[in-house]
């Protein structure tokens, strides 16, 4: 079972929820950046759901299908494709991704899941070091991706609740924690509204608008970076970190975002906007929870709507 | 969450950070996914998703959990300290473009700089910015060097660097900004590697100078 790449798109890379345990080596999480739409993309076609499944970045790929297959296209909308439900492609037939009118990055599942070796325990695509995923690079025209053979096929036409979705927004509002020099900074990341800039990338969203001074030239100790952290370089400009970015960061750290609203950072396109709330260590792990219940209620509705391939 | 137990430049502190790093690892506790030791700090990632019990707050076990590493690593520090590894470096030409500009600021030429680069003995501050990168303390203050005003698009893998008052080596091509003095034929980072990176936190190192035609001779 073949899927033919008539053409890539922007950026389409293998993604799956990424690897962990090698942080220490200078590796960075990876994966989707965007876990919940991969997560509910691959539930809704049957495979486990941290299935490997393409990332598509502001246009989407046309592919052909050797054999019939069901997928899912969660995360940003294009036009001609229903977000969040299971759709057949027959065999021979191909998809394609219309206009985008929502959203940054789509995660494209398909039943069985696409069929990639794990390198360091992720088989998402880690471009910086060119490894992972499909021969650890974007796809191009002409690529050929192998499938796994599906577990199960999705029967009956229905599609999720929407309101277990987190609240994607050209401008969303980011709980975030305050990070280790949030002090220094005021209040200033929340005081208004930032503004995505294009040179944001799968490592970080660069952010403009109210400018971030750090009153002192402190020194700074240099210390590991996670996804969602906020650092702030000397120009005052913001830089949201995702999964991709380097592990280690010297600029100052003013606060971290919460896990339950990467989502929502994930489909912020060059041009959108974001404003920050502070929140807490506690209601973020609350937070968390709240979601997972959510997905587990999903998975519940879920297990019905399939019968044995 | 991340530990501080001194300044960046504090090496009893970063001894420290490394022994605390390593209980944290050996401790193999639920729901730490992650640990990283850098300069003075001791970061560690959790899955709160982890600590099932919701009346137990996994920050504050992830607090406690650090209190007792540090604590039992502060009575019974590491034996294990940090391997030595030798790295040979091709310095100067078309694989150190930036050797003659290193040189010059220092009032040397550029054997005299190859020379006093190689001879300094280093440690592993940290691991990061791309796979296995490490981040060398230990440049004799002459050849402390700014980095370049622009960065260049592409270094070249085994490329090694100067950046301010620190040296290293890029595991892999990569943007940098770090001023290019020499190359090395070793792979820091092989994702089939088992550690995938040569360098670790604590570890001692040194650059040994070798001819264009021994760089050629490793491949």
């Amino acid at each position: 079972m073949e899927i033919s790449v008539i053409r890539a798109g922007m950026l389409t890379t293998v993604q799956d929820l990424g690897r962990r345990g090698h942080v220490a080596q200078g590796v960075p999480f990876g994966g989707a950046v965007d876990p919940f739409a991969l997560r509910v993309a691959n539930l809704l076609v049957g495979n486990r759901e941290d299935a490997p499944a393409l990332e598509v970045t502001l246009t989407g790929p046309e592919l052909e299908f050797a054999e019939g297959a069901w997928v899912a296209v969660c995360g940003a909308r294009f036009e001609g494709l229903p977000a969040w439900r299971p759709i057949r492609i027959e065999a021979g037939a191909r998809l394609r991704f219309g206009r985008r009118t929502q959203g940054c990055r789509a995660y494209l599942s398909v039943s069985g899941g696409i069929d990639v070796e794990p390198v360091l325990g992720g088989r998402g695509t880690y471009l910086a070091a060119g490894f992972g995923g499909f021969r650890g690079r974007a796809l191009r025209d002409g690529d050929v991706l192998r499938l796994l053979p599906p577990r199960c096929r999705p029967f009956g036409h229905w599609g999720i609740d929407e309101r277990v979705l987190p609240r994607y927004s050209p401008v969303p509002t980011v709980r975030v924690v305050p990070g280790a020099h949030a002090a220094e900074f005021g209040g200033a990341l929340y005081s208004g509204r930032f503004r995505v800039t294009p040179n944001s990338d799968r490592m970080g969203i660069r952010l403009e608008g109210p400018r971030l001074a750090r009153p002192g030239e402190g020194d700074l100790v240099s210390a590991a970076v996670a996804p969602g952290t906020i650092q702030v370089p000397p120009d005052g400009n913001p830089i949201v970190l995702l999964c991709d970015a380097q592990t280690i960061g010297g600029y100052a750290r003013v606060a971290h975002a919460a896990a339950v609203d990467m989502p929502l950072l994930a489909q912020l396109a060059p041009g959108d906007g974001v404003r920050f709330a502070l929140s807490s260590i506690a209601e973020a792990h609350a937070l968390a929870r709240a979601q997972e219940d959510r997905l587990n209620l999903l998975r519940q509705g879920l297990a019905g709507k399939f019968e044995a391939a | 969450m991340v530990a501080t137990l001194g300044s960046a430049s504090d090496a009893p502190a970063m001894a420290s950070a490394l022994g605390l790093a390593e209980r944290l690892v050996a401790a193999r506790a639920r729901g730490i996914v992650d640990v990283v030791a850098a300069y003075a700090t001791v970061t560690a990632f959790y899955d709160p998703l982890q600590f099932l019990d919701p009346q137990e707050d996994a920050y504050d076990c992830v607090c406690r959990l650090i209190e007792t590493c540090g604590a039992r690593s502060a009575r019974e520090p590491s034996a294990a300290g940090g391997g030595a590894v030798d790295i040979p470096v091709c310095y100067g030409g078309d694989l150190g473009p930036d050797l003659d500009f290193v040189a010059r600021r220092c009032g040397l030429d550029a054997a005299g700089a190859a020379a006093l680069h190689a001879g300094a003995p280093y440690v592993v501050h940290a691991v990061g910015f791309t796979p296995g990168f490490p981040y060398l303390g230990g440049l004799p203050a002459a050849l402390h060097t700014p980095r370049r005003d622009t960065p260049r698009a592409r270094v070249p893998a085994g490329s090694v660097g100067i950046g301010g008052s620190q040296t290293g080596v890029y595991p892999v091509a990569s943007p940098g900004g770090w001023q290019i003095i020499g190359r090395t034929p070793v792979a820091l980072f092989r994702a089939d590697g088992n550690p995938p990176a040569l360098l670790k936190p604590g570890d001692r190192v040194r650059f040994r100078a070798i001819s264009a035609s021994e760089f050629d001779s490793w491949k």
